[in-house]
C-alpha cells in the first residue's frame, strides 16, 4: 500500500484514540471544579462524593491520555519529518508552552488526589482549578498549532527555504481565536454530556434509594446546565468558524457543503452525497440561499465552489458527511439539553420520565461522535495540504518503510486499551458503588 | 558560546534530568513489582508511594525533551525520527503499556498483581532501549543516501556495543532507583526497607560501573572520531570516578541512625557522577548529532525562534518552580504522607 496513505492512517487513528481521553480530560476537570465549588457554597456533601468519584474516573482516563499523547507527540516527528522541520522553525512556541501546561496539570493532579486529606478546602479547590486550567491550556495551545496549519502565518518562503520568521505572528495566526474557542467549548460540552449520560443511566435503574436518586439528579442537573450553555455557545461560535473557512479556506468550505459551482444565493445542502459527475449533492435536503447567508451574512454573498479549484487540490468529498454529522449533533444536543431544562424548571416542572432519561443517555456518545467527526473533518478537509498552501502531505511524510506493520501494532494496542479501560472503569465502580461512598461520607 | 551550543547544552540538561528521573521512575516500578511477589510488601509499598504521585510529572520531562529537540533542532528531530522509527515506536508501545497498566493496577485490586507484573517488566526495558539508541547515533549503523535512509539492523545486533549499552541502561536504572528508594525509606523512617534497598544498591553500583566501562570500550572501535575529544576532557571522567567512589562510600559511612550509610549524600554524589560523565560524553559528541551527516549547526532552528524559546523556558520554569517546591514538600518530605499506614 502507499506509504503516505499508511502514514495518514496511522497518525489519524492515533489522534482519534488520543482525542477521546484528551477531550474528556478537559471536560471532566471542569465538572470536578464546579462540583467542588458548589460543595463549598452549599455545604452539601453529595457534591463532595461526586467530585471524588469523577476524579477517580478522570484519573483512569488521564492514565491513558498521557501515554497516548506522548505517542502522538513523538509520532509527529516519526511520521511527518518534513512538517516538523517547519514547525520547529515557525510554530514551536505553543508546543513549548504546552509543556508547562502539562506540568501544571500533572503536579496539581497529584496534589489534589494524593494530598487531599492534607489540604484545606480552599487549597483543594485551588488545586483542582489549576488542574482544569492546565487541561484547558493544553487544548488551547495544541489547537493553536492546528489553526496555524489551516491559516499559516509568521514566515516567508523564498526558494523553498523558510525565512523572516516571526514567531508571534505564527502564534496569533488569523484563525486561532475562533478555532480555540470552538475546541474548548466542545470539549466542555463533551465532558458535561458524558457525565450526564452516566447520571441519566443510573436514574433509569429500578431499585435505587431516594438518597442515591437525589445524588444522581444533582449530577445530571450540573451536566445539563453546563451542556446547554456550552451547546448554545458552540452553535454561535461554529457559525463564526464556518465564516473563517469562507474567508481563508474556501475549498474546505466548498467540500464541507458539497458546493461545486461558484454562485451567489448558494443553497445549504443537508446530508446527501456530493457527486462530482453531476456537480451537485444527490439525495440531500437543500435550503436555498442559506449557505450564502451563513457564510457571508447575506443571500447575495458569492460562495466559491469546488470547480474553482483544480481537482488535485480537492479534499475527499466524504467530509461533507462528517461536517453534517457534527453540525447535526450540535443542534440535537442543544435542543435536548434546553428541552430537558425547560421540562424540569419551567413546565411541567416534573421529574424526568423514562423517555427523557433515555434520550439523555445518548448525549455522551453523541458528543464524542461530534468530537471525532469534527476533528477528522478538519484534518481530512485540509487535504492534500498539511500546511495549507505551503506543504503538501506527501512532502511532509516520512520515507521510511514498515508502516504497515506499525499500523497493525498500534491499532491492536488502541483496541486493547479501549476494552481494558472500559472494563477497569466498570469493575472499579461496580465494586465501589455510590451507596458505599455516600455511607462513608455519612450523607 | 554560539547559539547552537547554548541550545545543545539545554537539550543535554533536559536529557540528563530525564535520564535520572526516568531511571528512578522505571526502576521504582520494577522494585514495586519485584517485592509484591516476594511478599516483602513494605518495600513495595514504599516504591509505590514514591511512584504514584510522580510518574506523570516524570513523563512530562520526556515530552519536554522531544519538544525541545523539535524547537531547537528541527533538522535533527526529523532526521532522527525517520531513522529511528522502529526503536522509538517500540519504546512508545512499551511506555503506553507500562503507564496504562500501572493505572489499571491501582484501580482493580482483584487483578492488581498481574497488572503490576506487566507494567513492572515493560517499564524495566524502556531505559535499556533508549540507551541502546546511543551507539546508533555514533555511527556505522546506517545506510544513508541510497534513496531511503535506514538502520542496518543486522550490524547493530551483531555488535557487542549494543549489548553493553543495554546492560548499562538496565543496571543504571536499577542502581539509581535502589539508591533513591533507600534514601526515601530512610526519610519514611523505615529502616528495614532501607536495608533492603541499600543491599541492592551495594551490588548494583559496581555492576553499573563495569557496564559503563565495557560500553565505552566496545564503543571506541565504532567511534574513532570521539576518542580524541574524550581524551581532551579526561578530567571530567576522572572527577566522575571520584564522585562515584565518594557516593558509593557514603553507603558505608556512619550515620545518626541505627544502620550504616548516608543515602542522601550517596544520591547526590551519584547524580553528580552521572552528570559529569554524561557531560563529558556529550561534549565529545560535538559537533555531531548524528555522525557523520548531521551537525548541530545544520540542524539548528531559526535564530528568532531560538530567542523566544529561551524566553519561554525561562518564564515557564520561573512560574513552575514554586509548584515543584510544593510538590516536593508534600510527597518527598511530609511525614504524614511518607509514614501513612497502608
Ligand atoms: C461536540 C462536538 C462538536 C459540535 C457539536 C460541533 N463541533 Fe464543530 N468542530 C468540533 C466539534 C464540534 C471540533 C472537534 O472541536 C473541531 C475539529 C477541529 C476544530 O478546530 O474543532 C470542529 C471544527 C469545526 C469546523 C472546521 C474548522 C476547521 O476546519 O478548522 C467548522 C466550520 C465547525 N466546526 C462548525 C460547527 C458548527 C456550525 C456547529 C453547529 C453547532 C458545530 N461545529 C458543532
Ligand atoms: C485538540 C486536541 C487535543 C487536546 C484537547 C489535547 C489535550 C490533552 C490533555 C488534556 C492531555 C493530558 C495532559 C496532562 O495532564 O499531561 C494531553 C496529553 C498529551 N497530548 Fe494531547 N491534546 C490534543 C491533541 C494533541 C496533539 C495533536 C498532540 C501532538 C502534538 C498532543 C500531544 C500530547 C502529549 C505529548 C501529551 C502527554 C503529556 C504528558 O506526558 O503529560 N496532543 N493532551
Ligand atoms: C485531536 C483530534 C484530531 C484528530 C482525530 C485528527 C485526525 C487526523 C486525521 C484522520 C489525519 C489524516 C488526514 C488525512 O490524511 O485524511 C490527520 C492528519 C494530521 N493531523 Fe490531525 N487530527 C487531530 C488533531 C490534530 C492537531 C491538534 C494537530 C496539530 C498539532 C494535527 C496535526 C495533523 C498532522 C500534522 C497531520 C498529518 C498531515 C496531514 O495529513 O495533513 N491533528 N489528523
Amino acid at each position: 500500500m502507499d506509504e503516505v496513505l499508511l502514514a495518514r492512517m496511522l497518525f489519524g487513528s492515533s489522534m482519534a484514540f488520543h482525542i477521546i481521553f484528551a477531550t474528556l480530560g478537559v471536560g471532566i476537570t471542569l465538572m470536578i471544579f464546579i462540583a467542588e465549588i458548589i460543595r463549598a457554597i452549599k455545604k452539601d456533601d453529595h457534591y463532595g462524593v461526586m467530585a471524588k468519584r469523577w476524579t477517580k474516573g478522570f484519573a483512569v482516563l488521564l492514565g491513558v491520555a498521557i501515554p497516548s499523547g506522548t505517542i502522538v507527540g513523538v509520532m509527529l516527528s516519526l511520521l511527518w519529518p518534513g512538517y516538523m522541520e517547519i514547525v520547529g522553525r515557525v510554530i514551536a512556541l505553543p508546543f513549548q508552552v504546552e509543556i508547562f501546561a502539562f506540568f501544571l496539570e500533572a503536579v496539581f493532579m497529584s496534589i489534589y488526589v494524593y494530598a487531599a486529606d492534607r489540604l484545606t478546602n480552599t487549597m483543594r479547590i485551588i488545586s483542582v482549578g489549576l488542574v482544569a486550567l492546565g487541561a484547558t491550556a493544553s487544548a488551547v495551545l495544541i489547537t493553536d498549532a492546528h489553526a496555524w496549519m489551516n491559516t499559516p502565518a509568521g514566515f516567508d518562503v523564498v526558494d523553498g527555504a523558510i525565512t523572516n520568521v516571526r514567531p508571534w505572528d505564527a502564534v496569533f495566526n488569523p484563525s486561532v481565536g475562533v478555532t480555540v474557542l470552538h475546541v474548548v467549548s466542545t470539549a466542555y460540552m463533551a465532558g458535561a454530556f458524558v457525565i450526564g449520560s452516566v447520571a441519566a443511566f443510573k436514574l433509569l435503574k429500578k431499585n435505587i434509594s431516594s438518597n442515591e436518586k437525589a445524588y444522581h439528579r444533582k449530577g445530571l442537573m450540573i451536566a445539563l446546565i453546563v451542556g446547554a450553555t456550552m451547546s448554545l455557545y458552540t452553535a454561535v461560535n461554529g457559525h463564526d468558524t464556518a465564516k473563517m473557512l469562507y474567508e481563508y479556506l474556501p475549498v474546505k468550505l466548498a467540500a464541507a457543503e458539497g458546493l461545486f459551482e461558484t454562485q451567489d444565493n448558494a443553497p445549504l445542502a443537508i446530508f446527501g452525497i456530493p457527486d462530482p459527475e453531476r456537480g451537485e449533492v444527490v439525495g440531500g435536503i437543500e435550503i436555498p440561499g442559506m449557505l450564502s447567508w451563513l457564510a457571508s451574512g447575506s443571500t447575495d454573498g458569492v460562495v466559491q465552489g469546488l470547480n474553482d479549484f483544480p481537482e488535485e487540490y480537492w479534499p475527499p468529498l466524504f467530509v461533507h458527511t462528517l461536517f453534517n454529522v457534527m453540525v447535526g449533533i450540535g443542534f440535537t444536543l442543544l435542543g435536548l439539553s434546553f428541552a430537558a431544562l425547560f421540562w424540569r424548571y419551567v413546565w411541567p416542572r416534573k421529574d424526568f420520565p423514562k423517555w427523557i432519561l433515555l434520550l439523555l443517555v445518548t448525549g455522551g456518545p453523541l458528543a464524542m461522535i461530534g468530537i471525532e467527526t469534527g476533528w477528522i473533518f478538519s484534518c481530512t478537509g485540509r487535504q492534500p495540504w498539511t500546511i495549507y498552501g505551503v506543504q503538501l502531505t506527501a512532502d511532509a511524510a516520512t520515507e521510511s518503510g514498515n508502516l504497515g506493520f506499525l499500523f497493525f501494532l498500534f491499532v491492536t494496542l488502541y483496541a486493547t486499551l479501549l476494552v481494558l479501560t472500559a472494563l477497569v472503569l466498570k469493575f472499579y465502580f461496580g465494586r465501589n458503588p455510590v451507596s458505599n461512598d455516600l455511607q462513608k461520607a455519612d450523607v | 558560546m554560539t547559539e547552537p551550543y547554548i541550545a545543545i547544552t539545554i537539550i543535554w540538561a533536559f536529557l540528563f534530568i530525564y535520564a535520572i528521573a526516568g531511571s528512578i521512575d522505571f526502576g521504582a516500578g520494577f522494585w514495586a513489582m519485584y517485592y509484591t511477589r516476594k511478599d516483602n510488601t513494605e518495600a513495595s509499598v514504599i516504591a509505590n508511594r514514591y511512584l504514584s504521585p510522580s510518574w506523570e510529572v516524570t513523563n512530562v520531562f520526556l515530552v519536554l525533551l522531544v519538544v525541545a529537540l523539535v524547537g531547537f533542532f528541527p533538522g535533527a528531530a526529523s532526521y532522527l525520527g525517520t531513522l529511528m522509527i522502529m526503536p522509538f515506536s517500540l519504546v512508545l508501545i512499551l511506555l503506553t503499556i507500562r503507564g496504562t497498566f500501572m493505572i489499571y493496577a491501582y484501580s482493580s485490586k482483584k487483578y492488581s498483581r498481574m497488572l503490576t507484573i506487566i507494567s513492572g517488566t515493560t517499564g524495566l526495558f524502556i531505559p535499556a532501549l533508549l540507551v541502546a539508541t546511543l551507539p546508533i547515533a555514533i555511527g556505522g549503523f546506517m545506510s544513508i543516501g541510497e534513496g531511503r535512509d535506514y538502520l542496518l539492523f543486522d550490524q547493530i545486533f551483531s555488535s557487542p556495543t549494543l549489548y553493553t549499552h543495554v546492560g548499562f541502561g538496565l543496571s543504571t536504572e536499577l542502581f539509581l532507583s535502589a539508591l533513591l528508594l533507600a534514601d526515601y525509606s530512610r526519610e519514611a523512617k523505615s529502616e528495614a526497607t532501607y536495608l533492603v534497598y541499600r543491599r541492592n544498591a551495594l551490588w548494583l553500583g559496581p555492576v553499573t560501573l563495569l557496564f559503563a566501562v565495557a560500553a565505552t570500550i566496545t564503543l571506541l572501535p565504532e567511534a574513532g572520531w570521539m576518542v580524541d575529544n574524550m581524551a581532551s576532557v579526561w578530567y571530567l571522567f576522572a572527577l566522575s570516578l571520584v564522585a562515584f567512589l565518594i557516593g558509593y562510600g557514603a553507603m558505608f559511612m556512619k550515620s545518626n541512625r541505627e544502620n550504616l550509610g548516608r543515602p542522601r549524600l550517596a544520591v547526590i554524589m551519584i547524580v553528580i557522577q552521572f552528570g559529569l560523565a554524561s557531560f563529558g560524553y556529550g561534549f565529545s559528541h560535538m559537533p555531531y548529532i548524528l555522525y557523520p551527516d548531521l551537525t548541530i549547526q545544520d540542524a539548528f532552528t531559526d535564530p528568532a525562534m531560538f530567542r523566544w524559546l529561551l524566553v519561554g523556558y525561562g518564564v515557564g520554569m520561573a512560574l513552575l518552580i514554586p509548584a515543584f517546591i510544593v510538590f516536593w514538600r508534600l510527597f518527598m518530605k511530609d511525614k504524614r504522607y511518607l509514614q501513612a499506614e497502608k
